[in-house]
């Protein structure tokens, strides 16, 4: 025991303490990471973000200085405070609540005493600056929009926030990211990737030089410049136009499926979003549950498609080969099926009609006889209706766009499986004619403005598409973008079967329900559309006044525009839908407007007192158009 | 007599001297880490810099071992009372000459350098008891032999608290181990055990679990002995004697110790101290040798050990660099060279032939042993912060020459067994 006592115990100590090493520097992973946090700092070196321009080279977004007034609390000596609340505008209450903020948040590192001063305030401020000791100023880079449009595509940057840093690495606290919009969609390519330095520090936290020499430090890779397939020019005018009405405008070059213009009612001036005032700014926009000017109408809303929904019927029956486009059908004020003299109501125009004239004038009886034999051509209402469902997802509807930009939904296109549902099938049948509604753009079916002016843009193209997108080139280079972008759709639909459509649509302007707006020059094919549409007010299903809808396409050979234009609560499609509609295809061809008093009248027409109707809490008429002009009588004194 | 000499050469324990001489080139590559510049602008030769200081010490060592090796052996049984005594004189001497550096009086100053005779009290106290214990007359089992022995150890420990340097002071309970090894009676073993480790309990987890403890113990013995006619009394002295010291441990605890030591050992304890002021030196410390990982970060790669984050890093903490920068291999290694030199010593003190000898390798072998496992212990976070340096590796002249003279002796002493038939 005596000659073991000191042996045994320095064997035992040696093992414990290897334990112990064991533990701490296998076992624990902790240790790693803390030090990391205290011995390395990391120094960021953003890039400038990627500019963004519109089809011509127009800048539309760029980039512009900001400054932000920092203090570290421990290296601040005692100044002048009445001098620097004077320099800062500031008072000296709110100026020691900041600093007591900052010391509290952390002596040792720099907080914001003041963010996003301009340039004229940085200026005035930095000379000042030396006197006082702990304070500086740090110089970060902010958006700067050069256009007061275009809010809904472009989209806003904010910092990140804990779930975008705990999904990406990338992020830190602090860092700017793409929220909506082409910002968001584009956000890598535009951002480029911030550099890093990494600086060993020591105990009282000052820098001792590069850590590793450097070699783990990066250089900061720009940020690329977007092109956008939108018209600064165009998009503008819209926005113009649609001022005083809610709804959707969108304008697709058919050859190539670039948007034009992606305009939403009402929107906002993206400079909001921007500088000291960004935060109030957004909730007040978050908060607008009326207008929601942050819901793309354009992407978002899903409307009842209407008349302009019967081009694509009348596709689909001449593909199933059902009707020939010589096949008249008669019209009584409307079409009547079932035992019990059921009527799908139509409005006056000569009678019978063959295809042409049918879609022409908008025949409601003829679209509803074509649509049966559509889903009467096969053994089940059930095989028909999926046949018809299949035409329509291949026109990309009922489905989501797949656009670049991270908004948009899908719209609705019923299929065998959704009447069986809602019938109780085999409980109960259901034919033809319990879906009719489908036949004239009614009933269950929903489009997105975007799906409508693809369809329009598609039958111009007789039968193809290119999937809808904004960015024409990255950097110059149109190979850059996606390659779904580059490739053609095509349509279950033969390119014949579209001559029949397009003949329908021209007659529709030159001597059909679009007539009202004819422009000189310019050989247009349309189609209005009148949707009736619903609202629940205090849980009570309301109609109210119908959206005036317009797609169009023009010129008839090699179409230059597609444009779908919805105004919600518009009355019908050619008050304000074609106006709009043919007003953006004269500026779009011509560049400039010969119809001045098309577009005077849309200029000082307002909707906002049929917007204001349902909000009342009274009874109101609806469709009571030539009540209620809608003119801004104070816009024409002035 | 030349033959002798070589003969003594030729028995000197090559192991030990490979040893000692791997834990100083350890110690000074980890020293030259902690303490370099790193913006890299100063010369090497600079005796600025600690390290070359250091290295002008391991130098001096080489010297100090030269001279211990050609004296000989009988030299420090003989002169071991005169080096006590002059030693003793040289710790009383700096309660009037002493230079006090950070807060301790500690040191003789020549210039830029300074002397710090307690490293060298070690070795003189070592050589002391070794000669009273080892004479003839002298009885470990008597009691006024005991208190003699005692008063040897006691003497310079008692110069050193003062000083302040109660963590020296403390090395001296080293001298318990040849003791023991000499026939020391083992109450005072179990005694100081029990006393220890209620103490440390009772902080730990508080009197009321303690006691209920101990008389559970206590009647667990009483029943089981309970046949038993001689030494009851003990069954109800002990527990009852443990009970009052738990009870008055609290009293130590605040009243007897001083607030510093209380918080390092409740930083020791996990109890709920300030890791940026209390806790900073251990918890950096752990966090310097958590961050090494296996195999470490590698030489000169230690970002806590550049940061400068754990104080006294090339003295007392000179661990946390092995442990940053070496890491689990590198700080085990050393461990492994630690123990093989503590645990070659007492192998060779039992084969010794001379008494002397042998008490004189177990008290330098007990004199490593707290060393060794207070400092790695405080490094590592599993004791209390004590301020002694981890032997061989810690910068500082007087400790290295202390801890050279300390195992040279040694080595000298067995290398001339031979001769002592």
């Amino acid at each position: 025991m005596r000659k073991i006592l000191l042996f045994s115990i320095v064997l035992i100590s040696g093992i414990l303490l290897t334990g112990r090493l064991f533990y701490l520097q296998i076992l624990d992973t902790s240790y790693a990471s803390l030090s990391v946090n205290n011995a390395i700092k990391r120094i960021y070196d953003y890039p400038q973000r990627g500019h963004i321009y519109d089809r011509n080279g127009s800048l539309l977004v760029s980039n512009q200085p900001s400054y932000d007034v920092m203090v570290i609390p421990r290296e601040v000596k005692p100044f002048d405070t009445t001098e620097f609340c004077g320099l800062l505008k500031m008072t000296k209450e709110a100026l020691v609540k900041r600093l007591d903020k900052a010391r509290v948040y952390s002596p040792r590192l720099p907080s914001i005493v003041i963010p996003q001063l301009t340039k004229s305030e940085y200026a005035y401020l930095q000379e000042k600056m030396r006197k006082y000791e702990g304070f500086y100023i740090q110089k970060r880079s902010l958006r700067d929009y050069q256009v007061d449009y275009g809010a809904n595509f472009l989209g806003y940057i904010a910092e990140v926030n804990r779930a975008d840093i705990e999904d990406n690495p990338y992020y830190q606290s602090g860092d700017l990211k793409g929220r909506t919009g082409v910002e968001r969609q584009y956000e890598e390519i535009l951002r480029g990737v911030k550099g890093v330095k990494y600086i060993q520090k020591d105990r009282f936290n000052r820098d001792i030089g590069a850590y590793k020499n450097g070699s783990l430090d990066t250089i900061p890779k720009p940020g690329k410049d977007l092109t956008l397939t939108i018209d600064a020019e165009l998009q503008k005018y819209g926005e113009e136009l649609m001022v005083n009405k809610r709804g959707g405008i969108v304008a697709i070059e058919p050859s190539t499926g670039e948007i034009l213009a992606l305009v939403s009612a009402p929107n906002f001036d993206p400079a909001l979003l921007v500088g000291r005032e960004r935060s109030r700014n957004f909730t007040n926009l978050y908060y607008d549950s009326i207008a929601k000017p942050l819901f793309d109408r354009g992407l978002q809303a899903q409307y009842p498609p209407g008349s302009p929904f019967k081009t694509l019927n009348a596709l689909i029956a001449l593909q199933e080969d059902v009707v020939d486009p010589q096949e008249s059908f008669a019209c009584h004020m409307g079409y009547y099926y079932g035992s019990r003299g059921r009527k799908l109501g139509c409005h006056s125009h000569p009678s019978p009609l063959s295809m042409v004239p049918g879609i022409a004038n908008s025949c409601n009886a003829y679209f509803a006889n074509v649509y049966r034999r559509v889903i009467e051509k096969y053994d089940t209402p059930q095989e028909g209706m999926d046949v018809w469902h299949n035409h329509l997802a291949s026109f990309g509807l009922g489905q989501y766009m797949g656009t670049d930009l991270p908004t948009g939904r899908p719209g609705y296109i019923p299929d065998s499986d959704y009447y069986n549902r809602a019938y109780e099938y085999p409980k109960y049948k259901w034919f033809s004619t319990a879906t009719i509604s489908n036949s004239i753009g009614q009933g269950e079916v929903s489009l997105t403005p975007i799906q409508l002016a693809n369809v329009t843009a598609t039958i111009a193209n007789r039968g193809w598409f290119y999937t809808p997108h904004i960015v024409k080139d990255i950097e110059g280079e149109h190979d850059a973008i996606p390659e779904k972008y580059r490739t053609k759709n095509y349509t279950t639909i033969d390119a014949k079967n579209y001559e029949p459509v397009v003949e329908g649509m021209s007659g529709a302007y030159n001597y059909g329900t679009a007539a009202g707006v004819q422009i000189p020059g310019i050989e247009i094919c349309g189609k209005t559309g009148t949707a009736e549409n619903y609202t629940k007010i205090d849980g009570k299903r309301q109609q109210l006044t119908d959206h005036s809808i317009f797609v169009a396409f023009a010129p008839k050979d090699n179409p230059k525009i597609a444009i779908a234009v919805f105004v919600e609560n518009g009355y019908w499609g050619g008050r304000y839908g074609g106006k709009i509609a043919s007003l953006m295809i004269e500026k779009h061809i011509k560049g400039e407007i010969t119809r001045t008093d098309l577009e005077d009248w849309i200029l000082t027409h307002s909707l906002e007192e049929e917007y204001a109707k349902p909000l009342s809490g009274k009874p109101f008429p609806i469709n009571d158009g030539k009540k209620i002009s809608g003119k801004i009588e104070e816009k024409l004194k002035s | 007599m030349r033959s002798t000499a070589r003969n003594a050469r030729n028995n000197f324990d090559w192991l030990l001297i490979v040893i000692y001489l791997a834990l100083v080139g350890i110690g000074w590559v980890n020293i030259y880490s902690a303490s370099i510049d790193p913006s890299g602008v100063s010369n090497f030769f600079d005796l600025s810099n600690l390290y070359t200081k250091q290295l002008l010490f391991i130098a001096l060592s080489l010297l100090l071992i030269v001279f211990i090796l050609s004296l000989e052996a009988k030299f420090f049984e003989r002169f071991a009372s005169v080096i006590y005594v002059v030693s003793i004189a040289s710790l009383l001497g700096l309660f009037v000459f002493g230079k006090n550096i950070s807060g301790a009086t500690s040191w003789y100053a020549f210039g830029s350098f300074s002397l710090q005779p307690s490293e060298f009290a070690k070795a003189a106290t070592a050589l002391a008891l070794a000669k009273y214990l080892s004479d003839i007359q002298t009885d470990v089992k008597s009691f006024t032999h005991q208190f003699r022995a005692f008063i040897i150890i006691a003497l310079p420990a008692l110069c050193i608290v003062p000083q302040p340097d109660p963590g020296s002071a403390l090395v001296y309970a080293a001298f318990f181990f040849p003791l023991y090894r000499e026939g020391l009676s083992g109450i005072y073993l179990i005694t100081g055990s029990i006393t220890i480790a209620l103490f440390v309990l009772t902080l730990a987890f508080g009197p009321v679990y303690i006691i209920a403890g101990i008389v559970l113990i206590a009647i667990i013995l009483l029943i089981k002995n309970r046949k038993k006619r001689f030494g009851k009394r003990y069954f109800y002295i002990l527990p009852i004697v443990s009970i009052l010291f738990v009870l008055s441990v609290n009293y130590i605890f605040q009243n007897v110790f001083e607030q510093r030591h209380r918080d390092r050992f409740n930083v020791v304890l996990g109890k709920d101290v300030d890791m940026k002021s209390i806790g900073y030196n251990t918890y950096q410390s752990e966090i310097a040798i958590g961050n090494g990982g296996l195999t470490g970060k590698g030489f000169l790669k230690g970002t806590q050990t550049k940061g400068n984050f754990v104080p006294e890093q090339h003295t007392d903490y000179i661990f946390s660099t092995v442990g940053e920068e070496w890491g689990f291999l590198g700080s085990t290694l050393v461990i492994l060279l630690f123990v093989g030199l503590m645990l070659r010593i007492i192998i060779l003190s039992e084969r010794q032939k001379s008494q002397f000898s042998r008490i004189y390798g177990y008290s330098i072998a007990g004199i490593l042993f707290i060393h060794f496992l207070v400092n790695i212990g405080m490094v590592t976070g599993v004791f209390p912060t004590v301020g002694i340096p981890l032997p061989f590796f810690s910068y500082g002249g007087s400790g290295l020459w202390g801890f050279t003279i300390l195992l040279f002796i040694f080595i000298k002493l067995d290398s001339n067994r031979v001769n002592e038939w």
